[in-house]
């Protein structure tokens, strides 16, 4: 596996480097809506920090001018006419919810907590 | 009725349309097999076969596997995943539907990596699924119950889905066929989301007629509920080659030495001369890019996977855990207890790399090497029809061996990975048997010849997968015993 710089280009280093810390795992965490035990805190800034280490290969690429891929196959915008069709009835999507008041989906209270 | 489970797909077809046996007789015998499945590849199991016979359909009602986290309606489709407990969908996925119209019934759902994250069908809420080959081995991943399904012969062929190689790998750590086909080519409709750039729906069945048979009623018009689905330009054919003659098959250095296990090594070096016998000119080719598919991928796919799993809040499905502190309590806690280990780890990856300060460096430095390799594949093809490799690095490895290393689990899909960026098709064809490196005596295991080529090129694939699949000549009776 031989990287593909070119000869005497610049390297581009990003912060990358296989340091993820604690709080940067806390943070990512509370973005990603997802609550972690002290145990998975742990394992989890080890594991993220090996992956990013492999990961970090892609910053030795010289890349300038590039375009970025934004869809593998060539194609126009998928456009239909702006014509109503019917959707499933209401009863049929509530009867998956957890919990239902009325005609909707109940949760709990956004202002209860707080940490946003 | 063990009989039944000789016939390939196909076959069984060919045997409802002359009246050999009628549909829900066929129904009936795979469904009393996958009933008593013992590899926990199947999640649920149809009770009974669906009203009326199929027989006049163009796949003669022969039952069909389907990967989990396709929705059937009223039929649970969890994803493997705890978070989607008790789902029941009210629709059912595109590619399911038009199957069923053309005659192949939904005989059950198959286990699979819990969102179709992983390599080894370990990371499933219901449990792991064992290699037919050797129980004590995984069968690959994710779509590791319809890998397992088809090679044990507890359904004629299945469903499964491929983002980095979640079909072709399996498909050869079980000694069958899988291809993933062009991206876009099956609509993705009622499919439970990973990556929605990469995920593709394609066949995995014991021969590559099958394969050629389940694709050609999967692929057609584009999908109006899909809007990256697309017309397929031409029909497929189903295989007849049995000669290369004329074929340039370019072997990537990048992707055929390295990291490679001997075993695996020595069967594709075999069946490369094999087609050269057939007529096939073999060269040595460049995809220079390649070794850095996987990087990119583990960007790529995470970023995506991680917008896409922000649905599963406990609002309008599945689990719901907490909420005593409120509605964030309620998210966080639901996704803490619905969520597995890997999902974890893919969730907190693609959410790091899309947060502010590290996009560019991540996500978009990612999508650019993706424009090299796809750069790179449109290079060779001028040179070449097909490119060929191994399908995975190893042959099935033990259960638990590489649950506590997730870097060595994703570096199963080196080979697959790259064609995923691209979004070409490739297929798997089983490739012989071998033992592992360093591992005792006993008896072979699945080894997969991976075959891609440019965009909408499924029908010239699978002529070539049947000319080295006959001269091949590969035996996967021992795994049906």
């Amino acid at each position: 596996m031989s990287p593909t710089t070119r000869p005497g280009a610049p390297r581009r280093r990003h912060r990358i480097a296989g340091v993820i810390t604690r709080e940067e795992v806390l943070h990512v965490a509370r973005l990603a809506r997802l609550q972690l035990s002290e145990d998975e805190v742990l394992a989890m800034t080890a594991d993220l920090a090996r992956v990013l280490e492999h990961v970090e290969m892609i910053s030795t690429l010289d890349l300038e001018g590039v375009p970025p891929t934004s869809h593998v196959v060539e194609v126009e915008n998928a456009l239909r006419e702006d014509v109503p069709i019917p959707c499933l009835p209401r009863d049929v999507v509530l009867a998956a919810a957890p919990e239902v008041v009325d005609d909707g989906f109940a949760v709990p209270s956004p202002q209860a907590g707080g940490d946003g | 009725m063990s009989e039944v489970v000789q016939w390939s797909a196909a076959d069984a077809a060919a045997r409802v349309a002359a009246g050999e046996i009628s549909s829900p007789e066929l129904f009936e015998a795979y469904r009393e097999r996958a009933a008593a499945d013992e590899l926990n590849a199947f999640a649920w199991v149809a009770e009974s076969a669906p009203e009326g016979g199929r027989g006049d359909t163009p796949l003669g009602g022969v039952p069909l596997a389907v990967k989990d986290l396709f929705c059937t309606e009223g039929v649970p489709s969890q994803a493997g995943s705890r978070i989607l407990e008790g789902y029941r969908p009210p629709y059912t996925a595109s590619v399911v539907s038009r199957l069923a119209e053309a005659g192949a019934p939904l005989l059950g759902k198959t286990n699979q990596d819990e969102f179709a994250m992983g390599s080894s069908n370990e990371n499933c809420a219901f449990g792991p699924v064992l290699n037919p080959w050797e129980r004590s081995r995984v069968p690959g991943g994710s779509s590791g119950g319809s890998a397992a399904a088809v090679a044990a012969g507890l359904a004629p062929w299945a469903l499964g889905t491929d983002t980095g190689g979640s079909i072709r790998q399996p498909a050869a750590l079980c000694g069958i066929v899988g291809l993933k086909p062009t991206y876009g080519a099956v609509s993705r409709y009622g499919m439970i989301a990973f990556a929605s750039s990469l995920d593709q729906a394609g066949p995995l069945t014991r021969d590559v007629t099958d394969a050629a048979l389940l694709l050609r009623h999967m692929v057609g018009e584009r999908d109006p509920m899909d809007s990256t689905s697309l017309r397929f330009p031409e029909p497929i054919e189903l295989p007849t080659a049995t000669r290369l003659g004329g074929i340039r098959l370019g072997v990537p250095e990048e992707l055929s030495g390295e990291g490679i296990e001997s075993t695996v090594l020595e069967a594709f070096e075999a069946t490369l001369r094999v087609a050269e016998g057939l007529g096939a000119t073999v060269s040595a080719c460049r995809l220079p890019h390649a070794p850095h598919a996987l990087s990119a991928y583990y960007v790529l796919a995470p970023a995506e996977a991680s917008s896409n799993l922000a649905r599963f809040d406990g609002v309008r499905y599945g689990l719901r855990s907490g909420g005593d502190a409120g509605l964030i309590d309620m998210y966080t806690r639901t996704r803490h207890d619905g969520f597995g280990a890997e999902v974890k780890r893919r969730v907190m990856l693609g959410t790091y790399a899309l947060s502010s300060g590290y996009y560019d460096a991540f996500y978009g430095r990612a999508q650019r090497v993706r424009t090299k390799i796809s750069e790179d594949f449109a290079a060779a093809f001028a040179d070449f029809d097909f490119i060929v490799t191994p399908t995975s690095p190893t042959v099935a490895f033990e259960l638990g061996a590489k649950t506590s290393d997730p870097l060595a689990m994703y570096l199963n899909d080196f080979c697959t990975v790259p064609m995923s960026l691209a979004g070409i098709p490739a297929i798997s064809v089983p490739n012989g048997l071998g033992r592992p490196d360093g591992a005792p005596e006993g008896p072979g295991l699945p080894i997969g010849f991976q075959i891609a080529g440019p965009a909408f090129s499924e029908s010239r694939i699978l002529d070539c997968a049947h000319a080295l699949q006959q001269a091949i000549g590969f035996d996967g009776s021992p795994a049906r015993a």
